[in-house]
Protein backbone atom coordinates (compact mmCIF):
# COMPACT_ATOMS: atom_id res chain seq x y z
CA UNK A 1 0.00 0.00 0.00
CA UNK A 2 1.18 2.93 -1.21
CA UNK A 3 1.72 6.24 1.58
CA UNK A 4 -0.59 9.27 0.26
CA UNK A 5 0.90 11.60 -0.96
CA UNK A 6 0.20 14.85 1.24
CA UNK A 7 -1.97 16.99 -0.83
CA UNK A 8 -2.37 15.40 -4.58
CA UNK A 9 -5.07 15.03 -6.09
CA UNK A 10 -4.42 14.39 -9.71
CA UNK A 11 -5.71 16.74 -12.27
CA UNK A 12 -9.07 14.99 -12.08
CA UNK A 13 -12.65 17.36 -11.98
CA UNK A 14 -14.57 16.63 -9.07
CA UNK A 15 -18.28 17.77 -9.90
CA UNK A 16 -19.85 15.62 -12.65
CA UNK A 17 -23.63 14.18 -12.71
CA UNK A 18 -22.18 10.44 -11.62
CA UNK A 19 -24.77 8.86 -13.80
CA UNK A 20 -22.93 10.30 -16.33
CA UNK A 21 -19.29 8.97 -15.51
CA UNK A 22 -18.83 5.32 -16.10
CA UNK A 23 -17.55 3.17 -13.76
CA UNK A 24 -13.98 3.86 -12.55
CA UNK A 25 -13.81 6.75 -15.26
CA UNK A 26 -13.03 10.92 -14.07
CA UNK A 27 -14.29 13.59 -15.53
CA UNK A 28 -11.81 15.77 -17.25
CA UNK A 29 -11.67 19.18 -18.57
CA UNK A 30 -9.30 18.86 -21.68
CA UNK A 31 -8.80 16.47 -24.33
CA UNK A 32 -5.99 14.09 -23.82
CA UNK A 33 -4.18 13.31 -26.82
CA UNK A 34 -3.14 9.52 -27.25
CA UNK A 35 -1.48 7.50 -30.05
CA UNK A 36 -0.22 4.58 -30.73
CA UNK A 37 2.41 6.30 -33.69
CA UNK A 38 3.27 9.65 -35.37
CA UNK A 39 0.13 11.67 -36.71
CA UNK A 40 -0.19 10.81 -40.26
CA UNK A 41 -0.65 13.58 -43.20
CA UNK A 42 -2.98 12.51 -45.56
CA UNK A 43 -3.33 15.68 -47.72
CA UNK A 44 -7.19 16.05 -48.55
CA UNK A 45 -6.83 15.58 -52.02
CA UNK A 46 -5.10 12.21 -51.25
CA UNK A 47 -7.74 11.37 -48.84
CA UNK A 48 -10.31 8.59 -49.30
CA UNK A 49 -13.10 6.73 -47.57
CA UNK A 50 -13.29 2.66 -48.19
CA UNK A 51 -15.85 0.31 -47.56
CA UNK A 52 -14.71 -2.87 -48.50
CA UNK A 53 -14.65 -6.38 -47.66
CA UNK A 54 -17.84 -8.66 -47.26
CA UNK A 55 -19.78 -6.30 -49.28
CA UNK A 56 -21.37 -7.00 -53.19
CA UNK A 57 -19.35 -3.92 -54.17
CA UNK A 58 -16.78 -1.49 -52.28
CA UNK A 59 -17.27 1.57 -52.14
CA UNK A 60 -15.02 4.70 -52.26
CA UNK A 61 -15.75 9.02 -51.55
CA UNK A 62 -13.19 11.20 -51.56
CA UNK A 63 -13.04 14.13 -49.45
CA UNK A 64 -15.29 16.47 -51.96
CA UNK A 65 -17.95 13.93 -52.48
CA UNK A 66 -17.66 12.80 -48.45
CA UNK A 67 -18.20 16.24 -47.37
CA UNK A 68 -21.33 16.61 -49.37
CA UNK A 69 -22.88 13.51 -47.90
CA UNK A 70 -25.63 13.99 -44.97
CA UNK A 71 -23.93 15.30 -42.39
CA UNK A 72 -24.84 15.41 -38.86
CA UNK A 73 -23.89 17.27 -35.33
CA UNK A 74 -23.20 14.55 -32.92
CA UNK A 75 -23.13 15.86 -29.23
CA UNK A 76 -21.47 12.88 -26.95
CA UNK A 77 -19.75 11.85 -23.67
CA UNK A 78 -16.82 10.10 -24.82
CA UNK A 79 -15.13 7.62 -22.48
CA UNK A 80 -10.95 6.34 -22.61
CA UNK A 81 -9.91 3.23 -21.20
CA UNK A 82 -6.90 4.95 -19.87
CA UNK A 83 -9.86 6.23 -17.43
CA UNK A 84 -10.58 9.70 -18.24
CA UNK A 85 -14.13 10.84 -19.81
CA UNK A 86 -15.15 13.85 -21.74
CA UNK A 87 -18.76 15.05 -21.19
CA UNK A 88 -20.75 17.06 -24.17
CA UNK A 89 -18.28 17.05 -26.99
CA UNK A 90 -19.70 18.41 -29.92
CA UNK A 91 -18.77 16.95 -33.29
CA UNK A 92 -20.05 16.69 -36.88
CA UNK A 93 -19.83 13.96 -39.37
CA UNK A 94 -21.24 11.53 -41.78
CA UNK A 95 -23.30 8.63 -39.59
CA UNK A 96 -22.39 5.21 -40.48
CA UNK A 97 -25.88 4.11 -41.23
CA UNK A 98 -25.63 6.61 -43.97
CA UNK A 99 -22.61 5.36 -45.36
CA UNK A 100 -23.43 1.50 -45.32
CA UNK A 101 -26.76 2.40 -47.47
CA UNK A 102 -23.84 2.35 -50.12
CA UNK A 103 -23.34 -1.56 -49.68
CA UNK A 104 -25.20 -4.52 -49.71
CA UNK A 105 -23.47 -6.76 -47.32
CA UNK A 106 -24.37 -9.70 -44.64
CA UNK A 107 -21.39 -9.54 -42.18
CA UNK A 108 -22.10 -9.06 -39.02
CA UNK A 109 -18.83 -7.83 -38.36
CA UNK A 110 -16.34 -5.19 -39.35
CA UNK A 111 -12.45 -3.80 -39.02
CA UNK A 112 -12.05 0.10 -39.25
CA UNK A 113 -9.00 0.81 -40.59
CA UNK A 114 -7.13 3.92 -40.32
CA UNK A 115 -3.33 6.05 -42.16
CA UNK A 116 -0.77 4.78 -39.86
CA UNK A 117 -1.72 0.92 -39.64
CA UNK A 118 -4.64 1.29 -37.35
CA UNK A 119 -7.40 -1.00 -36.40
CA UNK A 120 -10.45 -2.16 -34.52
CA UNK A 121 -12.76 -4.34 -34.61
CA UNK A 122 -16.74 -3.83 -33.79
CA UNK A 123 -20.15 -5.38 -34.89
CA UNK A 124 -22.45 -3.86 -37.33
CA UNK A 125 -25.13 -3.55 -34.32
CA UNK A 126 -22.74 -1.15 -32.86
CA UNK A 127 -22.09 1.07 -35.89
CA UNK A 128 -25.69 0.85 -37.03
CA UNK A 129 -28.87 2.96 -35.59
CA UNK A 130 -27.36 6.35 -34.99
CA UNK A 131 -24.50 4.85 -32.77
CA UNK A 132 -21.59 5.89 -35.22
CA UNK A 133 -20.19 8.39 -37.37
CA UNK A 134 -17.00 9.16 -39.54
CA UNK A 135 -16.81 12.92 -38.06
CA UNK A 136 -14.28 15.69 -39.77
CA UNK A 137 -15.64 19.00 -37.23
CA UNK A 138 -15.08 18.70 -33.61
CA UNK A 139 -16.08 21.64 -31.57
CA UNK A 140 -17.47 23.63 -35.09
CA UNK A 141 -13.42 23.64 -35.83
CA UNK A 142 -12.30 20.67 -38.84
CA UNK A 143 -10.84 18.04 -37.10
CA UNK A 144 -7.17 18.88 -36.09
CA UNK A 145 -4.90 16.16 -37.05
CA UNK A 146 -3.72 15.64 -33.56
CA UNK A 147 -7.38 14.61 -32.82
CA UNK A 148 -7.04 12.30 -35.14
CA UNK A 149 -8.10 14.58 -38.58
CA UNK A 150 -8.99 14.73 -41.53
CA UNK A 151 -11.75 12.11 -40.09
CA UNK A 152 -11.88 9.86 -37.61
CA UNK A 153 -14.65 7.30 -36.24
CA UNK A 154 -16.45 8.14 -33.67
CA UNK A 155 -18.09 5.51 -31.48
CA UNK A 156 -19.32 7.14 -27.73
CA UNK A 157 -21.37 4.34 -26.33
CA UNK A 158 -17.32 2.72 -26.39
CA UNK A 159 -14.22 2.85 -24.88
CA UNK A 160 -12.04 5.34 -27.23
CA UNK A 161 -9.70 3.33 -28.86
CA UNK A 162 -12.67 1.96 -30.75
CA UNK A 163 -13.12 5.08 -32.41
CA UNK A 164 -10.47 5.21 -34.55
CA UNK A 165 -8.31 8.35 -35.82
CA UNK A 166 -7.31 8.87 -39.26
CA UNK A 167 -9.96 6.21 -40.24
CA UNK A 168 -9.74 5.69 -44.02
CA UNK A 169 -12.36 2.49 -44.43
CA UNK A 170 -13.99 -0.11 -42.89
CA UNK A 171 -13.39 -3.96 -44.11
CA UNK A 172 -16.76 -5.92 -43.71
CA UNK A 173 -15.72 -9.07 -42.38
CA UNK A 174 -17.71 -12.80 -41.61
CA UNK A 175 -16.51 -12.78 -38.38
CA UNK A 176 -14.96 -10.30 -35.46
CA UNK A 177 -11.40 -9.85 -36.02
CA UNK A 178 -9.24 -8.55 -33.20
CA UNK A 179 -7.45 -4.89 -34.30
CA UNK A 180 -4.36 -3.63 -32.93
CA UNK A 181 -5.21 -3.24 -29.32
CA UNK A 182 -7.89 -6.25 -28.88
CA UNK A 183 -4.96 -8.03 -30.33
CA UNK A 184 -2.79 -7.27 -27.25
CA UNK A 185 -5.31 -7.88 -24.41
CA UNK A 186 -7.93 -4.99 -24.68
CA UNK A 187 -11.51 -6.62 -24.91
CA UNK A 188 -13.13 -7.00 -28.56
CA UNK A 189 -16.74 -4.89 -27.33
CA UNK A 190 -15.40 -2.52 -25.10
CA UNK A 191 -18.44 -0.90 -23.23
CA UNK A 192 -17.57 1.12 -20.26
CA UNK A 193 -20.70 0.94 -18.49
CA UNK A 194 -20.16 -2.56 -18.17
CA UNK A 195 -16.28 -1.63 -17.85
CA UNK A 196 -15.05 -3.84 -20.49
CA UNK A 197 -11.54 -2.61 -20.92
CA UNK A 198 -9.63 -6.49 -20.98
CA UNK A 199 -10.76 -9.51 -23.06
CA UNK A 200 -12.24 -11.53 -20.21
CA UNK A 201 -14.04 -8.67 -18.45
CA UNK B 1 2.67 13.57 -31.14
CA UNK B 2 6.02 13.11 -31.32
CA UNK B 3 7.97 10.30 -29.80
CA UNK B 4 9.90 10.04 -26.64
CA UNK B 5 12.83 6.87 -26.93
CA UNK B 6 13.38 3.53 -24.99
CA UNK B 7 14.99 5.88 -21.79
CA UNK B 8 11.16 6.19 -21.14
CA UNK B 9 10.24 2.82 -20.07
CA UNK B 10 13.70 1.85 -18.79
CA UNK B 11 11.93 1.32 -15.20
CA UNK B 12 9.20 -0.95 -16.81
CA UNK B 13 11.20 -3.18 -18.73
CA UNK B 14 13.87 -3.41 -15.82
CA UNK B 15 10.82 -4.92 -13.62
CA UNK B 16 9.59 -6.99 -16.26
CA UNK B 17 12.97 -8.52 -17.74
CA UNK B 18 14.83 -7.99 -13.80
CA UNK B 19 17.79 -6.13 -15.68
CA UNK B 20 18.55 -3.06 -17.49
CA UNK B 21 17.37 -3.63 -20.71
CA UNK B 22 18.02 0.22 -22.57
CA UNK B 23 21.25 -0.53 -23.95
CA UNK B 24 20.37 -4.35 -25.41
CA UNK B 25 20.45 -4.64 -29.41
CA UNK B 26 17.96 -5.84 -31.25
CA UNK B 27 17.10 -6.24 -34.86
CA UNK B 28 13.78 -4.70 -36.25
CA UNK B 29 11.38 -8.41 -37.66
CA UNK B 30 10.36 -5.73 -40.58
CA UNK B 31 13.51 -4.29 -41.99
CA UNK B 32 16.19 -5.79 -40.31
CA UNK B 33 17.50 -2.61 -38.84
CA UNK B 34 19.48 -3.01 -35.48
CA UNK B 35 19.24 -0.47 -32.92
CA UNK B 36 19.04 -0.38 -28.66
CA UNK B 37 16.25 -0.62 -26.73
CA UNK B 38 17.30 3.46 -25.94
CA UNK B 39 17.12 4.11 -29.44
CA UNK B 40 13.58 3.16 -30.15
CA UNK B 41 10.82 5.30 -31.28
CA UNK B 42 8.35 5.12 -27.99
CA UNK B 43 5.11 6.39 -28.21
CA UNK B 44 3.84 6.14 -24.23
CA UNK B 45 0.33 7.95 -24.29
CA UNK B 46 -1.70 5.22 -25.41
CA UNK B 47 -4.06 2.56 -24.19
CA UNK B 48 -0.24 1.03 -24.08
CA UNK B 49 3.18 1.51 -24.99
CA UNK B 50 4.08 1.46 -28.36
CA UNK B 51 7.70 1.14 -29.64
CA UNK B 52 8.60 1.49 -33.10
CA UNK B 53 11.28 0.95 -35.62
CA UNK B 54 12.46 4.42 -36.26
CA UNK B 55 13.92 3.77 -39.40
CA UNK B 56 11.05 2.12 -40.73
CA UNK B 57 8.39 2.79 -38.27
CA UNK B 58 6.94 -0.61 -37.90
CA UNK B 59 6.30 -1.05 -34.40
CA UNK B 60 8.63 -3.86 -33.06
CA UNK B 61 7.44 -3.82 -28.91
CA UNK B 62 3.84 -3.47 -26.92
CA UNK B 63 3.69 -3.31 -23.27
CA UNK B 64 0.27 -3.37 -22.05
CA UNK B 65 -0.54 -3.63 -18.26
CA UNK B 66 -3.85 -5.64 -18.21
CA UNK B 67 -5.40 -5.88 -14.34
CA UNK B 68 -2.26 -4.83 -13.45
CA UNK B 69 0.02 -7.54 -14.65
CA UNK B 70 2.32 -6.14 -17.25
CA UNK B 71 2.28 -7.85 -20.88
CA UNK B 72 5.05 -6.90 -23.07
CA UNK B 73 5.16 -8.58 -26.77
CA UNK B 74 8.64 -7.88 -28.47
CA UNK B 75 8.46 -10.77 -31.12
CA UNK B 76 8.85 -8.17 -33.95
CA UNK B 77 12.19 -6.83 -32.23
CA UNK B 78 14.70 -9.90 -32.51
CA UNK B 79 17.09 -9.03 -29.39
CA UNK B 80 20.74 -10.77 -28.98
CA UNK B 81 21.55 -13.96 -27.77
CA UNK B 82 22.25 -13.88 -23.95
CA UNK B 83 20.86 -9.65 -23.89
CA UNK B 84 18.30 -9.65 -21.00
CA UNK B 85 16.33 -12.83 -21.08
CA UNK C 1 4.39 -11.02 -8.19
CA UNK C 2 5.93 -13.99 -6.38
CA UNK C 3 9.81 -12.48 -7.12
CA UNK C 4 11.12 -11.46 -3.34
CA UNK C 5 12.24 -7.96 -3.57
CA UNK C 6 15.88 -7.73 -3.62
CA UNK C 7 17.02 -4.30 -1.37
CA UNK C 8 17.86 -1.53 -3.91
CA UNK C 9 16.50 -3.59 -6.69
CA UNK C 10 14.38 -1.28 -8.12
CA UNK C 11 11.75 -1.28 -5.69
CA UNK C 12 9.40 1.74 -4.59
CA UNK C 13 11.10 3.41 -1.76
CA UNK C 14 10.45 6.40 0.04
CA UNK C 15 12.51 9.91 -0.34
CA UNK C 16 11.43 12.62 2.54
CA UNK C 17 12.02 15.76 0.92
CA UNK C 18 14.56 18.14 3.02
CA UNK C 19 15.07 21.14 1.03
CA UNK C 20 13.91 22.86 -1.88
CA UNK C 21 15.42 24.69 -3.87
CA UNK C 22 14.19 27.58 -6.37
CA UNK C 23 16.09 27.51 -9.45
CA UNK C 24 14.65 29.87 -12.07
CA UNK C 25 11.00 31.15 -12.36
CA UNK C 26 10.20 27.74 -13.61
CA UNK C 27 12.16 25.21 -12.09
CA UNK C 28 12.73 23.58 -8.28
CA UNK C 29 15.73 21.49 -6.93
CA UNK C 30 14.30 19.02 -4.17
CA UNK C 31 16.83 17.41 -2.60
CA UNK C 32 15.91 13.81 -1.08
CA UNK C 33 17.37 11.96 1.60
CA UNK C 34 16.39 8.53 0.97
CA UNK C 35 17.27 5.40 3.43
CA UNK C 36 17.87 2.51 1.17
CA UNK C 37 19.37 4.49 -1.69
CA UNK C 38 22.34 2.76 -2.77
CA UNK C 39 24.15 5.35 -4.86
CA UNK C 40 23.52 5.55 -8.82
CA UNK C 41 25.60 6.55 -11.77
CA UNK C 42 25.94 10.35 -13.69
CA UNK C 43 22.63 10.44 -16.10
CA UNK C 44 20.62 7.60 -14.48
CA UNK C 45 16.63 8.76 -13.60
CA UNK C 46 14.41 7.70 -11.06
CA UNK C 47 10.43 7.88 -11.48
CA UNK C 48 8.43 9.26 -9.28
CA UNK C 49 4.88 8.12 -7.65
CA UNK C 50 2.77 10.17 -5.72
CA UNK C 51 -0.87 8.85 -4.37
CA UNK C 52 -3.88 10.46 -3.81
CA UNK C 53 -6.54 9.33 -1.08
CA UNK C 54 -8.60 7.87 -2.91
CA UNK C 55 -5.65 5.68 -4.55
CA UNK C 56 -5.11 7.48 -7.95
CA UNK C 57 -1.65 7.39 -8.82
CA UNK C 58 0.58 9.17 -11.07
CA UNK C 59 3.74 8.77 -12.34
CA UNK C 60 6.75 10.80 -13.67
CA UNK C 61 10.40 10.19 -14.05
CA UNK C 62 13.11 12.44 -13.79
CA UNK C 63 16.79 13.20 -14.09
CA UNK C 64 18.84 12.82 -11.26
CA UNK C 65 20.68 16.38 -10.90
CA UNK C 66 23.29 15.51 -8.58
CA UNK C 67 26.63 13.24 -8.76
CA UNK C 68 26.98 9.52 -8.17
CA UNK C 69 29.48 11.50 -5.29
CA UNK C 70 27.51 13.89 -3.59
CA UNK C 71 26.31 13.54 -0.30
CA UNK C 72 22.36 14.26 -0.93
CA UNK C 73 20.30 13.11 -3.79
CA UNK C 74 19.01 16.13 -5.92
CA UNK C 75 16.12 16.29 -8.63
CA UNK C 76 14.88 19.20 -10.77
CA UNK C 77 11.98 19.51 -11.72
CA UNK C 78 10.35 21.82 -14.81
CA UNK C 79 7.00 23.42 -13.85
CA UNK C 80 4.53 22.53 -16.84
CA UNK C 81 1.90 24.91 -16.58
CA UNK C 82 -0.89 22.26 -17.99
CA UNK C 83 1.00 19.03 -15.95
CA UNK C 84 -0.69 17.03 -13.42
CA UNK C 85 2.72 16.24 -11.27
CA UNK C 86 5.16 18.80 -11.64
CA UNK C 87 3.27 21.79 -10.62
CA UNK C 88 2.24 19.50 -6.82
CA UNK C 89 6.31 19.11 -6.57
CA UNK C 90 6.78 23.05 -7.04
CA UNK C 91 3.99 24.34 -5.83
CA UNK C 92 2.99 21.74 -3.14
CA UNK C 93 5.52 20.28 -1.81
CA UNK C 94 7.11 21.30 1.75
CA UNK C 95 9.82 19.64 3.47
CA UNK C 96 9.51 16.54 5.52
CA UNK C 97 6.60 15.81 2.98
CA UNK C 98 7.44 11.81 1.65
CA UNK C 99 8.20 11.02 -2.21
CA UNK C 100 8.20 7.75 -3.22
CA UNK C 101 10.88 6.88 -6.24
CA UNK C 102 12.27 3.86 -7.52
CA UNK C 103 15.54 3.76 -8.93
CA UNK C 104 18.28 4.58 -9.91
CA UNK C 105 17.12 3.50 -13.77
CA UNK C 106 18.89 3.99 -16.65
CA UNK C 107 22.41 2.28 -18.36
CA UNK C 108 22.36 3.86 -21.98
CA UNK C 109 22.41 7.33 -20.95
CA UNK C 110 25.08 7.42 -18.31
CA UNK C 111 28.61 8.70 -18.40
CA UNK C 112 31.63 7.37 -16.18
CA UNK C 113 35.53 8.21 -16.67
CA UNK C 114 35.86 4.59 -17.77
CA UNK C 115 34.10 5.67 -21.27
CA UNK C 116 36.23 8.23 -22.11
CA UNK C 117 35.76 11.10 -24.44
CA UNK C 118 35.84 14.07 -25.10
CA UNK C 119 32.83 14.57 -23.10
CA UNK C 120 30.25 16.99 -25.32
CA UNK C 121 26.88 17.64 -23.43
CA UNK C 122 24.09 19.14 -25.90
CA UNK C 123 21.04 20.42 -23.67
CA UNK C 124 17.68 21.68 -24.31
CA UNK C 125 16.15 23.44 -21.93
CA UNK C 126 15.24 20.93 -18.88
CA UNK C 127 17.60 18.62 -20.57
CA UNK C 128 20.85 19.76 -18.61
CA UNK C 129 19.68 18.16 -15.64
CA UNK C 130 21.28 14.76 -16.18
CA UNK C 131 24.27 16.35 -17.55
CA UNK C 132 24.66 18.13 -14.18
CA UNK C 133 24.95 14.87 -12.57
CA UNK C 134 27.77 14.09 -15.10
CA UNK C 135 29.71 17.32 -14.83
CA UNK C 136 29.18 16.70 -10.56
CA UNK C 137 31.15 13.25 -11.31
CA UNK C 138 33.84 14.94 -13.54
CA UNK C 139 34.28 17.63 -10.93
CA UNK C 140 34.56 14.42 -8.37
CA UNK C 141 37.12 13.10 -10.59
CA UNK C 142 40.55 13.52 -12.54
CA UNK C 143 39.26 15.97 -14.61
CA UNK C 144 41.90 14.34 -17.67
CA UNK C 145 38.68 13.76 -19.74
CA UNK C 146 37.92 17.22 -21.58
CA UNK C 147 34.55 17.84 -20.85
CA UNK C 148 32.11 20.48 -22.19
CA UNK C 149 28.34 21.64 -21.93
CA UNK C 150 26.73 23.26 -24.98
CA UNK C 151 23.05 24.64 -23.32
CA UNK C 152 20.16 25.52 -25.19
CA UNK C 153 17.80 28.20 -23.42
CA UNK C 154 15.17 30.35 -24.47
CA UNK C 155 16.41 33.31 -22.00
CA UNK C 156 18.88 33.49 -19.32
CA UNK C 157 16.14 33.77 -17.21
CA UNK C 158 15.46 29.94 -17.57
CA UNK C 159 19.58 29.01 -17.34
CA UNK C 160 19.16 26.03 -14.86
CA UNK C 161 22.37 26.02 -12.55
CA UNK C 162 23.86 29.34 -13.73
CA UNK C 163 25.60 29.66 -10.56
CA UNK C 164 26.94 26.21 -10.16
CA UNK C 165 27.83 26.53 -14.16
CA UNK C 166 29.97 28.92 -13.56
CA UNK C 167 31.95 27.09 -11.05
CA UNK C 168 32.27 24.31 -13.49
CA UNK C 169 33.85 26.66 -15.68
CA UNK C 170 36.10 27.45 -13.28
CA UNK C 171 37.57 23.88 -12.47
CA UNK C 172 38.31 23.65 -15.81
CA UNK C 173 34.50 22.48 -17.86
CA UNK C 174 33.72 24.61 -20.84
CA UNK C 175 30.38 25.76 -20.83
CA UNK C 176 28.68 27.52 -23.56
CA UNK C 177 25.33 28.93 -23.57
CA UNK C 178 23.05 29.78 -26.57
CA UNK C 179 19.71 31.47 -25.98
CA UNK C 180 17.48 31.33 -28.64
CA UNK C 181 14.24 34.23 -27.68
CA UNK C 182 15.68 37.03 -26.17
CA UNK C 183 19.30 37.81 -24.61
CA UNK C 184 20.58 40.93 -22.51
CA UNK C 185 22.13 43.84 -25.02
CA UNK C 186 25.83 42.90 -23.70
CA UNK C 187 24.69 39.26 -24.18
CA UNK C 188 28.77 37.79 -24.79
CA UNK C 189 27.33 33.99 -25.79
CA UNK C 190 25.98 32.45 -28.51
CA UNK C 191 22.38 32.90 -30.21
CA UNK C 192 19.84 30.58 -31.76
CA UNK C 193 19.54 27.18 -32.04
CA UNK C 194 21.84 24.84 -32.05
CA UNK C 195 22.33 24.32 -36.00
CA UNK C 196 25.65 22.78 -38.14
CA UNK C 197 26.83 26.78 -37.96
CA UNK C 198 27.07 26.53 -33.95
CA UNK C 199 28.58 22.94 -34.30
CA UNK C 200 31.46 23.96 -35.78
CA UNK C 201 31.98 26.78 -33.61
CA UNK C 202 31.34 24.69 -30.42
CA UNK C 203 31.79 20.94 -30.90
CA UNK C 204 35.02 19.28 -31.15
CA UNK C 205 35.98 18.51 -34.60
CA UNK C 206 34.53 14.85 -35.84
CA UNK C 207 37.65 13.70 -35.85
CA UNK C 208 38.51 13.67 -32.18
CA UNK C 209 35.73 11.16 -31.85
CA UNK C 210 34.23 13.34 -29.08
CA UNK C 211 31.43 11.05 -26.87
CA UNK C 212 28.44 13.53 -27.55
CA UNK C 213 24.89 13.45 -25.44
CA UNK C 214 21.88 15.23 -26.24
CA UNK C 215 19.08 15.88 -23.98
CA UNK C 216 15.75 18.16 -24.22
CA UNK C 217 12.38 17.83 -25.51
CA UNK C 218 11.94 15.42 -29.17
CA UNK C 219 12.60 17.93 -31.11
CA UNK C 220 15.65 19.49 -30.09
CA UNK C 221 17.13 16.21 -29.56
CA UNK C 222 16.59 15.18 -33.34
CA UNK C 223 17.49 18.43 -34.54
CA UNK C 224 20.59 18.25 -33.08
CA UNK C 225 21.01 14.19 -33.96
CA UNK C 226 21.00 15.22 -37.43
CA UNK C 227 22.78 18.52 -37.55
CA UNK C 228 25.92 16.13 -35.60
CA UNK C 229 25.65 13.91 -38.21
CA UNK C 230 25.60 15.44 -41.20
CA UNK C 231 28.67 17.41 -39.48
CA UNK C 232 30.03 13.78 -39.61
CA UNK C 233 30.14 12.74 -35.74
CA UNK C 234 29.82 8.73 -36.20
CA UNK C 235 26.24 7.68 -35.16
CA UNK C 236 27.28 5.11 -32.74
CA UNK C 237 29.24 7.89 -30.32
CA UNK C 238 25.82 9.79 -30.07
CA UNK C 239 23.29 9.40 -27.24
CA UNK C 240 20.04 10.91 -27.12
CA UNK C 241 17.79 11.34 -24.28
CA UNK C 242 14.14 12.70 -25.24
CA UNK C 243 11.94 14.46 -22.64
CA UNK C 244 8.23 15.15 -22.98
CA UNK C 245 7.44 18.67 -24.27
CA UNK C 246 9.58 21.71 -22.57
CA UNK C 247 10.66 24.96 -23.75
CA UNK C 248 14.60 25.29 -25.40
Amino acid sequence: MSPISRGFTGRRRGSADPSRVPPGQYVTGDFPVLSAGPTPRTTLDEWSFTIHGAVNEPVSWPWEEFLALPSETITADIHCVTKWSKLDTSWRGVSVDTLLRSVVTEADYLTAWSDGGYTTNLTIRDVTGSKAWVAYEYGGEPLEPEHGGPARLLVPHLYFWKSAKWVRGLTLTPGDEPGFWEGYGYHNHGDPWLEQRYQGD
Amino acid sequence: MEALDGNAIAGTLFEHFGTEMTTVLGACAHCGTRSQIAELAVYTHAPGVVARCRPCGNVVMVLVTVRNQLRLDASAFRMDEGSGR
Amino acid sequence: MARAALPGRLTWQPGRVVELVDETPRCKSLALELPDWRGHRAGQHVDVRLTAEDGYQAERSYSIASGPEDRQLLLTVERLDDGEVSPYLTDELRPGDELELRGPIGGYFVWEYSQGGPLLMIAGGSGVVPFRAMLRHWTAGQRNVPARLLYSSRTLEDVIYRHDLNGLAEQGAEVKLTLTREWPPDWQGHRGRVDRNLLADVAWPPQQRPLVYVCGPTAFVEGVAEALVDSGHEPSRIRTERFGPTGT
